[in-house]
């Protein structure tokens, strides 16, 4: 019988620490290899860990709440062999230099660098009896890994495969993949009370997605002068458009919210507004300007608030757009997001859909500068051409970090993204 | 707009100009798919790979070597038995319009097996120069009389020609690949401008006949499209095969053959027969009317999206015209994209990998990044090498020393593979596997562990794959 001391692996670049958000197993548990061993959240991003070893989990390094540093012990196994502990000694990949033996001529001298034991699994891949989706590891710009064959069959059915997670070696996206997304869908449940007199107080610990939320919140209120506009903006044209492209649309086709036109709206205008597709390090005193337009989509899930991004929005067309936010949506619902489906947003929108309301104070997601809130299309009337008319009127909220951004041409940009709202057309043309 | 007196007026769905590996595959996909279409072409069909490129210099290639090896034979003759038993007493005689006559045989034959397929293909064509009076109508001069041809879609597939040199022009001894290919007799002396892949297969080839070559290259190094290691082997061959390869070296003039070459400051004069320029080749846009199309240009090429359709709707265009690597399989591939696209497939050209293949002497096989670009690209990447001299087969067809190995280049960390390459004997067969590695995205693993037949060149793969994990048999 040996110990194997189970150290926490780096969970993504510049990740120090994670927290521990739940145990699946506890102390004195025989636990299989793979097997789910503890949840682990860092910045928002949650990440299953598997167990490396079949063995008798006799210690843990924390409790639910608690933090746990990238290298440090995270749980101790009792295993059969010799374990990897008494030595103290981590299993270091090993890194052998093979230098070209003697026998061949001097015709090519690259070092070859022979990686020992193909990579530790990408994280954690989930069981295969539940059919988890795999975490999208390509980085960003990166190409999809397909065979021709799948590549041609997403052509086929208008996939992108950039929005398709692969499950294979090395990312690869598998026939199996495709079918997954295609049939893949979001669900939700919901609790319901009954009539009584409740005397009970629960004391809920702010712990893992809720402490981050508190914290960037707090932040963000904290140091952000918020500006808050509101305008209202005729949807009635645009709805139309909508509701004529849900109506023709092709079945493989995300059906359409007003989201990715919006999202248009905003890329549109945004060139002409560096300063509001932006994120402020208020300590170094700069602001980055970023040319491309991530956005960020205020996302509710089952354990809070979270900001997933649609990166390069620019890029996409409407029926791109919509499935990219469905497909982040997702992600950050079922907890799966990596780092990279959860950070670097230049802008965010938050819409409560229809619960949108008449106005609402949306609060920055720090460090960018500005967020926008469409609130809920209602019929009004309203006087056009001096007539009384029925139209789809829609507020539109905003608040813009006012150290950075003057008041002026905050109003100007939403101004002109209601501008392009009204005139669909204009979201399609330069 | 009433029709020209006198000219005969085509409506048809779509018109493919060109009949080379772009233009002719387009044409079979169409006619697979139903579409109703009409080639043009002014030459014989195939193009300048068929007519006058790849076809005809490996044939060239071909007959070159086979006279070398004869050669040897009697070398070692006269030194009494060679290494491999055989020994001529007699020096081979070569009748160069004999080989070329040969040559144009395998040239037909293909010419006539095109000719074959796009008549099953219910491909009309026409026989004639097409100029484009607008998007949409071309007008061809045929030997009957002028054509106009109305068309939805066009693809226009017009191939490239070779770049000439504005200080020496081609005419007399100045020659292309063209009149390389088709010389009646066996020149003497051959002077050779660019080191690129097309000078030095000519160059190498005309060597093996007897011919005493000269290569001149402004860039510091030959084939500068592969990376030092690759070329090494050739350069080695160019050497012993007494080819003179002058580097960093720019022509200036050519005076009475001769050959004006300014070497950092030195000036040469080599003295040839023949000049043969080889420094590239360029979109073949002009004089055809493209002007009249309203495309957007990039660079000299016709601008097209991954869908080959350029800026004029109903206009695709492939191959050579759109842009590098200037490859008969790059264009096939494309005039599959388009033809498919125009019959209202969702298609897009992106592919993994487009190998290319270099007929030195030995061939160079490249598909994907080489490690410098692999790095460059952010991939840290791991390479490894098998060299043939340990692979049974090579040393079985004294192929086992002349420098060559596979390479495979994969990603640390996931091993993926990014790049193979190899230089050595025959190996332009294996990329066909290096392509599809690529294109599967296999990873060492997928290489390592896939049974490569004994005794073959691709176990030398197999080896390359299984020493960047460490753990090669042979080496």
């Amino acid at each position: 019988m040996g110990r194997f001391v189970f150290k926490l692996p780096d969970l993504g670049e510049g990740t120090a620490e994670a927290e521990i958000v739940a145990w699946h197993v506890k102390v004195g548990d025989v636990v299989a290899e793979d097997a789910p061993l503890v949840d682990m959240l860092t910045d928002k991003a949650t990440v299953e860990m598997t167990s490396p070893v079949a063995g008798k989990l006799i210690e843990v390094a924390g409790e639910p709440g608690d933090m746990a540093a990238v290298g440090g012990p995270i749980a101790v196994f009792e295993v059969e062999g010799a374990g990897n502990a008494p030595a103290a000694k981590a299993p270091a990949p090993a890194k052998a230099v093979v230098e070209m033996a003697e026998a061949p001529p001097a015709t090519a001298k690259p070092v070859v660098e022979a990686v020992k034991a193909p990579p530790p699994p990408p994280p954690p891949s989930p069981e295969r009896a539940a059919p988890a989706r795999a975490i999208p590891l390509r980085a960003e710009g990166e190409k999809p890994l397909a065979s021709p064959a799948v590549r041609r069959r997403a052509e086929d059915l208008g996939i992108k495969l950039g929005h398709v997670s692969g499950s294979g070696a090395a990312g690869r996206i598998t026939h199996e993949d495709l079918d997954a997304f295609i049939a893949g869908g979001g669900s939700s449940a919901q609790a319901s009370s009954a009539l009584a007199k409740r005397t009970a107080v629960e004391d809920v610990k702010v712990i893992g997605l809720r402490r981050a939320i508190a914290r960037q919140m707090a932040e963000s209120k904290r140091r952000i002068p918020h500006f808050a506009y509101v305008e209202e903006v005729d949807m009635t044209e645009l709805e139309e458009l909508r509701v004529h492209l849900n109506a023709t649309k092709r079945a493989e086709q995300p059906k359409l919210t007003l989201l990715p036109f919006l999202m248009r709206a905003l890329v549109r205008v945004l060139p002409a507004y560096p300063q509001i597709n932006a994120r402020f390090d208020d300590e170094a005193g700069v602001v980055h300007r970023h040319a491309g337009v991530h956005i960020g989509i205020a996302t509710q899930t089952a354990s809070g608030l979270v900001v997933p991004v649609v990166r390069h929005a620019e890029a996409l067309d409407v029926w791109a757009a919509a499935a990219e936010v469905a497909r982040v949506a997702e992600l950050a619902r079922s907890g799966k997001g990596s780092k990279e489906d959860l950070s670097g947003s230049t802008i965010t929108i938050t819409s409560l859909g229809p619960l949108g309301g008449i106005a609402t104070t949306p609060v920055i997601n720090h460090p960018e500068v500005a967020i926008i809130g469409p609130n809920k299309i209602v019929d009004r009337p309203v006087v056009r051409h001096g007539q009384i008319a029925v139209r789809k009127m829609m507020n539109l909220s905003s608040s813009f970090d006012h150290r950075v951004v003057d008041g002026y041409d905050a109003a100007e940009f939403i101004q002109r993204v209601k501008a392009r709202l009204e005139h669909p057309a204009t979201l399609f043309m330069d | 707009m009433p029709a020209e007196i006198g000219a005969e007026t085509i409506t048809t769905r779509l018109l493919i100009l060109g009949g080379g590996p772009g233009g002719y595959v387009a044409a079979i996909r169409a006619g697979q798919l139903g579409i109703e279409h009409v080639l043009v072409e002014g030459d014989r069909l195939g193009g300048t790979c068929l007519i006058r490129g790849c076809i005809p210099s490996k044939a060239l290639i071909h007959v070159a070597s086979k006279f070398e090896s004869m050669g040897e034979a009697v070398a070692h003759g006269s030194k009494g038995g060679a290494k491999d038993g055989i020994s001529l007493k007699a020096a081979p005689a070569l009748d160069m319009a004999q080989t070329v006559a040969w040559k144009e045989t395998v040239v037909d034959k293909l010419n006539a097996g095109v000719t074959a397929l796009l008549k099953r293909a219910k491909t009309r064509v026409i026989a004639g120069w097409g100029r484009f009076t607008d998007a949409k109508t071309c007008r061809v001069e045929t030997k009957d009389g002028p054509v106009i041809i109305k068309a939805e879609t066009v693809v226009l597939a017009a191939g490239s020609v070779a770049t000439a040199l504005p200080h020496i022009a081609f005419g007399g001894d100045v020659i292309s690949s063209t009149e390389a290919l088709a010389l009646p007799e066996l020149p003497k002396r051959l002077a050779v401008i660019g080191a690129g892949y097309i000078g030095l297969e000519l160059g190498s080839a005309f060597a093996k006949f007897g011919c005493e070559v000269t290569v001149v290259e402004a860039q510091d190094r030959i084939l500068p499209i592969y990376d030092e290691p690759l070329t090494k082997p050739v350069k080695a061959w160019l050497e012993k095969a007494g080819v003179t390869v002058h580097l960093s070296a720019k022509a200036i003039a050519w005076e009475k053959n001769e050959l004006v070459v300014d070497r950092g400051g030195e000036i040469l004069r080599i003295p040839a027969d023949k000049l043969l320029v080889t420094v590239g080749r360029r979109p073949n846009t002009e004089g055809w009317g493209l002007e009249e199309m309203g495309v957007d240009m990039a660079g000299g090429f016709v601008r097209v999206n991954d869908r080959m359709q350029t800026s004029m709707s109903g206009v695709y265009a492939i191959g050579d015209l759109v842009g590098e690597p200037m490859l008969e399989h790059k264009a096939a591939a494309q005039a599959h994209v388009a033809v498919e696209v125009i019959a209202g497939q969702n298609r897009r050209f992106d592919p993994a990998a487009i190998a290319a293949v270099c007929f030195t002497e030995p061939e160079i096989v490249s598909a994907g990044l080489l490690p410098k670009e692999a790095e460059a690209a952010g991939h840290d990447p791991v390479s490894a090498v098998f060299p043939f001299q340990a692979n049974g087969r090579a040393l079985s067809m004294e192929a086992g020393d002349t420098g060559g190995f596979v390479r495979v280049v994969a990603r640390k960390a996931d091993h993926r593979v990014v790049g193979l390459q190899a230089v050595g004997a025959h190996v332009s067969e294996l990329s066909g596997e290096f392509a599809m590695t690529l294109e599967m995205g296999a990873r060492l693993e997928d290489l390592a562990g896939t049974i490569h037949v004994h005794p073959t060149l691709s176990e030398a793969v197999h080896e390359a794959a299984l020493r960047a994990l460490g753990h090669a048999i042979h080496i």
